[in-house]
């Protein structure tokens, strides 16, 4: 569904990403891993076509992304961070973007209706909290049903009940076949919803195994020791 | 495309910055007309404030909105929409919010007190100004990646063409006061919008004659149609020259 092949990213001396080939499949749950600075984020904004490789090539269901927008349509994708205009309510925000998509798809209203936005659709953007926002962008990422999800530190800011909401919804979109990419620092939440792991540093792609191959491979049963396994083995 | 331009100006209507700056303007046309015993007395006073502060307000604000907005038009980017749409559309919408307000603070006042001659032309050449620092302050964001930096430029910018240009053209003429500089004059007016707008209005009101030798070749070259057509032209093009080079920079800059 989407492969990388040899992507190169540099910014000025700093080389971000370095020949990195991927290839995601329908119904994949993928967890980017790294430390920070790998180069995680980075290669996200590359599917999405806001940072622009160097060299390689990114395709989107076989086409190639570069120059094209029309590919989008079918990526819904939640920020690191939500912030907004500050004088929006939700509802604009909301209405704003269907405005922009207006494909006819039909609207995945579980997770406003899981996190009871509907309750506070006419307030202004500025008067939210961090983790409100962080539910109107998940929100927004679902809303659409696209086929692929791309999530960027989905959890961080978000209450235990929230996170725990968005974590059932993540899984029940993969099993309706959806690729789904998350980039996470608490590991321990990734357990019981990715399927594979691809592991980065310092720009270089590691691994990408499946986690049970992770698992077999390491000895550990948590994916937070096998991390640790690995990264133990390779500061030797 | 249209739809964004609604949102960015739902929001910027409720704007404090750009509420008290409606108000701000409001209040000095008012006073100003009331203050002068004649219409053109007011125009005049009301040139000099409107030619300082909307091309400040104007970059300063749309600078400082981009750079606020930078996480949202990254979320706008990662939709099916074409990126120099995108920008174009918040352009549009911060360049209307602005005339609006512009139009509401010293349009309105202006029709109201002294539409004839002058009056048209100031809200005119207000509103060309309002256009032209909104373009480069959508430059100044794509070009700098650091918001403290950028709003650097921004205010830089304002300053150059707001004072340092008229001390250079001041050095110029002086230095070179020898020599006949009325075409130079001219030419050097072209560079700065705001240097622009003043002589057209200047001499739309009759007080050119206060300007010398200088002021009847500047009275010679734009009172004509084709002067008029020549302003116009060099202030759409101030308006369109940073507003291309940032759609053109913007659409294969990396967010």
């Amino acid at each position: 569904m989407i492969t990388a092949e040899h992507v190169n990213k540099r910014f000025g001396k700093l080389q971000v990403l370095r020949d990195i080939s991927l290839t995601f499949s329908p119904g994949q749950a993928v967890a980017l891993i790294g430390p920070n600075g790998s180069g995680k984020t980075t290669f996200i904004k590359c599917l999405l076509g806001m940072v622009v490789p160097d060299s390689g090539m990114i395709t989107f269901n076989g086409q190639d992304i570069a120059h094209s927008w029309q590919y989008r349509a079918g990526i819904g994708y939640m920020p690191q961070i939500g912030r907004f205009p500050d004088n929006m309510t939700i509802a604009q925000v909301f209405n704003m973007l269907k405005d922009i998509r207006k494909d006819e798809r039909l609207l995945d209203e579980d997770l406003p209706q899981a996190f009871q936005l509907h309750k506070i659709m006419d307030k202004r953007m500025h008067t939210l909290s961090g983790g409100t926002r962080q539910k109107v962008g998940a929100s927004l990422a679902f809303l659409f049903n696209p086929d692929v999800l791309i999530l960027d530190e989905p959890s961080a800011g978000l209450d235990p009940l929230a996170a725990e909401l968005l974590k059932e919804k993540i899984r029940r979109e993969k099993e309706k076949g959806k690729l789904i990419l998350i980039t996470s620092h608490i590991l321990s939440e990734l357990d019981d919803i990715v399927s594979d792991v691809a592991y980065l540093q310092e720009g270089q792609l590691k691994f990408h195994k499946t986690l049970s191959q992770l698992k077999c491979d390491t000895g550990e049963q948590k994916l937070v020791r096998a991390i640790a396994r690995v990264m133990e083995t390779a500061d030797l | 495309m249209n739809k964004i331009i609604k949102y960015i100006i739902l929001d910027i209507a409720r704007n404090k910055i750009v509420l008290a700056y409606t108000a701000f303007l409001l209040l000095i046309s008012l006073s100003v007309f009331n203050l002068e015993d004649t219409g053109v007395k007011g125009i005049l006073s009301l040139l000099n404030i409107t030619l300082i502060i909307v091309p400040l307000v104007s970059i300063v604000f749309a600078t400082i909105y981009l750079y606020n907005a930078a996480e949202f038009i990254e979320l706008l980017i990662s939709q099916p929409i074409r990126r120099t749409r995108l920008l174009a559309s918040i352009f549009t919408g911060l360049a209307l919010s602005l005339s609006l307000a512009f139009l509401i603070g010293a349009g309105i006042p202006v029709l109201i007190y002294h539409a004839a001659g002058a009056g048209g032309l100031l809200v005119i050449i207000g509103l060309a100004l309002t256009l032209v620092f909104t373009a480069l302050a959508v430059l100044a964001a794509v070009l700098t990646r650091d918001k403290a930096k950028g709003i650097g430029v921004a205010i830089l910018l304002w300053f150059y063409f707001a004072l340092i240009f008229d001390g250079i053209v001041l050095f110029i003429l002086f230095q070179f006061s020898d020599y006949p500089m009325e075409k130079t004059s001219i030419a050097l007016s072209t560079l700065n919008p705001i240097d622009l707008g003043r002589i057209v209005i200047l001499l739309k009101m009759d007080i050119s004659a206060m300007m010398g030798y200088s002021g009847a070749v500047f009275r010679q070259f734009f009172g004509g149609l084709w002067g008029s057509l020549y302003a116009g032209t060099v202030l759409l093009l101030w308006i369109a020259m940073p507003l291309l080079w940032a759609l053109r920079r913007f659409s294969h800059k990396d967010l």
